[in-house]
């Protein structure tokens, strides 16, 4: 593998190109919220807002290294991984708006991004919810003999809930292609992981179901894509489920109703200063000769431009149709009164 | 043609003629195969179909349905077995909160077509192994709610159940497996999952009832009918989409009603069933409506308790004969 090639980083099997979209990913994200945040504040958004501010390395470096037929679910904080798998800005804009156009037509808003045609089978927002479903999608990709793997995402908070052990337990004992994603925030929203957990280290959990387990730092891209390739690789070949800690952090409060009581500014700060991940992947990137400072500004310029015309959109898409209020309770037609 | 088959053996021809159609159906659930299903419905399935397709899993309800809910957006068919009703408690969040809104919340995007079976019923086995659970799940918008209680029912729901692409809730029964019936020939039998039926006509009152109710109806039905009073009998058969037009259309006739469920009357089916005949029909009442439920009291061991809980054919008989404005013969357990 050639290191010191300008366009390149030693030792990452990425192009160019595919390493400025990954920078962009990141930061489209960041803006993405940002400014979701000031949509809220202006009454725009309502409900549950999670914002992933501070997350971004993990849906873009596991996004990256899945392939296109594998299958996703989420937790509810969702945002960054739709917008990692490439879907439209304006359409998850447009879902926090609750309006038509809307990535599900404004029925789920914050909590229940979904595309169907990118295998993104939804976030969900009971915690630890999703860990059986994204089992039961690795038993039909194994039972019809495919090599997709479900890609479960889920926080520090859904390791201590029992339907993370079930799961795990059925992924492990019927050799599941799944692999289990925790992304390790540190609170489960106004809770302490050391407040919650006897064990202090989420992958630690996994190997009382022998599932193979490994720590990552979350905030560090380049090796949430390398650990997610190489996890998704044993599970694609038959080797069953495996499990990934990414050690990360948000930056914003558990919700935007969120008072943030229980952890210091100075914490947060210093998360914000040492381990913000797009600096981090900036620094490379630039250090590296990857790319120039014009070529970063000019992607971040678009991105401005890109989240701009999501809000607009979003803006100016009509509201669900009310006709369509009690469409899609059931698939098969009712005939009974 | 029709050929005379159990409840039970109804099931199981539903079971394997759609396992042979379809090879994306699998059947999931706790000691069906190597046990052969704790009400014997899957025995032999096993060896017949093999354990990719007939999976014994851990005792894990809540996962087994969750299980089932990927593995149905994954293109697969899962009918999951809940060994008894009341453990599909455990299952509730992935019921009601997923299985139930995957295909609304999703603006349609795709759907979650997992048969839950699951079973009802009692008979000593005291408080937490005899409850009547219909109506939770009923209450929710998303679930298609069956109770059959008559061996073609099963069969024809069954396998519309797993054809159909809605989750469906499938209770059955555990006093009438044995209980026999008409079933019709043919691989392709196949029932809408929706609609009430009159079983029995009459002119005096409507009974409305479903699974066990329905056969203590029956049994209420005949013996009053030694006495000329003449009782129009409604299998309810699916619990939702709630067919109410059927139950008015009868009492439009009768003028009476009479609900038999087995569960707790308070916050019950056959409220539900109150309410809306009265919002459609409470011209046509010539008397309240009468519900005969069980007890409300944690089910108790000893058999003199038990049998003092669930309705009877006794209790069915005394119901008719208020709602008749008739003396009361029987005390009547409240």
């Amino acid at each position: 593998m050639t290191s010191t090639v300008d366009g390149q980083l030693p030792g990452v099997a990425l192009t160019k190109s595919e390493l400025l979209e990954m920078y962009r990913l990141m930061v489209l994200i960041r803006r993405f919220e940002e400014v979701a945040a000031e949509q809220y504040a202006l009454g725009k958004i309502a409900g549950f807002l999670h914002l992933y501010i501070g997350e971004e390395a993990v849906a873009v470096g596991a996004i990256r290294a899945m392939d296109p037929e594998d299958h996703l679910v989420t937790h509810y904080r969702d945002h960054g991984y739709a917008l990692a798998l490439g879907l439209d800005p304006r359409r998850c804009m447009a879902e926090l708006f609750g309006k038509a156009t809307g990535l599900v037509g404004g029925r789920g808003g914050s909590m229940h991004f979904a595309d169907a045609s990118k295998h993104f089978w939804g976030g969900y927002a009971i915690v630890a919810g999703l860990l059986p479903i994204a089992a039961g999608l690795g038993l039909a990709s194994k039972y019809l003999n495919q090599r997709r793997v479900a890609v479960a995402i889920f926080g520090d908070g859904a390791t201590n809930n029992g339907a993370f052990h079930e799961a795990l337990n059925f992924a492990s004992l019927w050799k599941l292609p799944v692999l289990f994603l925790c992304e390790n925030n540190q609170y489960g929203m106004g809770t302490a992981v050391t407040h919650a957990s006897a064990v202090r280290e989420m992958y630690r959990k996994a190997c009382a179901y022998d599932i193979p387990a490994e720590q990552v730092d979350g905030q560090d891209v380049l090796a949430v894509y390398e650990v997610t390739k190489r996890a998704l690789e044993h599970c694609r070949n038959g080797n069953g489920p495996y499990f990934i800690e990414a050690l990360t952090y948000r930056y914003r409060g558990h919700s935007m109703a969120d008072p943030e009581t229980y952890r210091s500014k100075e914490e947060v700060e210093e998360w914000r200063r040492q381990r913000d991940p797009i600096v981090l992947f900036r620094q490379k990137l630039l250090s590296h000769n990857v790319a120039t400072e014009e070529e970063l500004a000019a992607l971040n310029q678009a991105v401005e431009e890109a989240v701009a015309e999501a809000v607009r959109f979003a803006e100016e898409s009509p509201e669900p149709d009310p006709e369509t209020l009690t469409q899609y309770v059931y698939a098969d037609p009712i005939t009974v009164h | 043609m029709a050929r005379e088959l159990t409840y039970r053996d109804a099931l199981r021809e539903a079971l394997r003629e759609e396992m042979y159609r379809d090879e994306r159906v699998f059947l999931m659930g706790e000691d069906i195969g190597a046990y052969g299903g704790s009400y014997a419905v899957t025995r032999g399935f096993l060896q017949e179909f093999g354990p990719e397709r007939v999976r014994d899993t851990p005792i894990a309800e809540l996962g087994i349905v969750g299980l089932g809910i990927g593995a149905a957006i994954g293109g697969l068919r899962p009918v999951v077995e809940l060994m008894t009703i009341n453990f599909s408690l455990l299952a509730m969040d992935q019921i009601v909160n997923h299985l139930a809104k995957i295909y609304y919340m999703f603006n349609g995007q795709f759907t979650a077509p997992v048969v839950v079976r699951t079973v009802e019923g009692f008979g000593q086995l005291a408080a937490t192994h005899s409850q009547f659970f219909e109506n939770y799940f009923a209450y929710v918008p998303g679930l298609r709610v069956v109770a059959p209680a008559v061996p073609k029912d099963a069969k024809g729901f069954l396998k519309a159940a797993i054809r159909g692409n809605d989750p469906v809730i499938f209770i059955e029964h555990s006093l009438i497996y044995r209980n026999r019936g008409e079933v019709p020939d043919g691989e392709d039998f196949v029932l809408p999952l929706e609609g009430a039926e009159v079983r029995r006509e009459g002119r005096d009152v409507t009974i409305v009832s479903w699974l066990r109710g329905y056969y203590l109806a029956l049994g209420a039905a005949e013996e009053l009918a030694r006495e000329g009073i003449e009782c129009e009998i409604i299998d309810l058969r699916v619990l939702r989409p709630l067919d109410i037009e059927t139950i008015v259309r009868s009492v439009q006739k009768t003028n009476r009603l009479v609900i038999v469920e087995e569960g707790w009357k308070s916050y019950g089916v056959g409220a539900e069933i109150a309410a809306a005949v009265q919002e459609r029909a409470i011209d046509y009442l010539d008397a309240p409506i009468m519900r005969v439920a069980s007890v409300e009291v944690p089910m108790p061991y000893a058999r003199n308790l038990e049998r003092l809980v669930v309705p009877n054919k006794d209790k069915v008989v005394e119901a008719v004969r208020e709602v008749l404005y008739q003396r009361t013969l029987v005390p009547v357990a409240r």
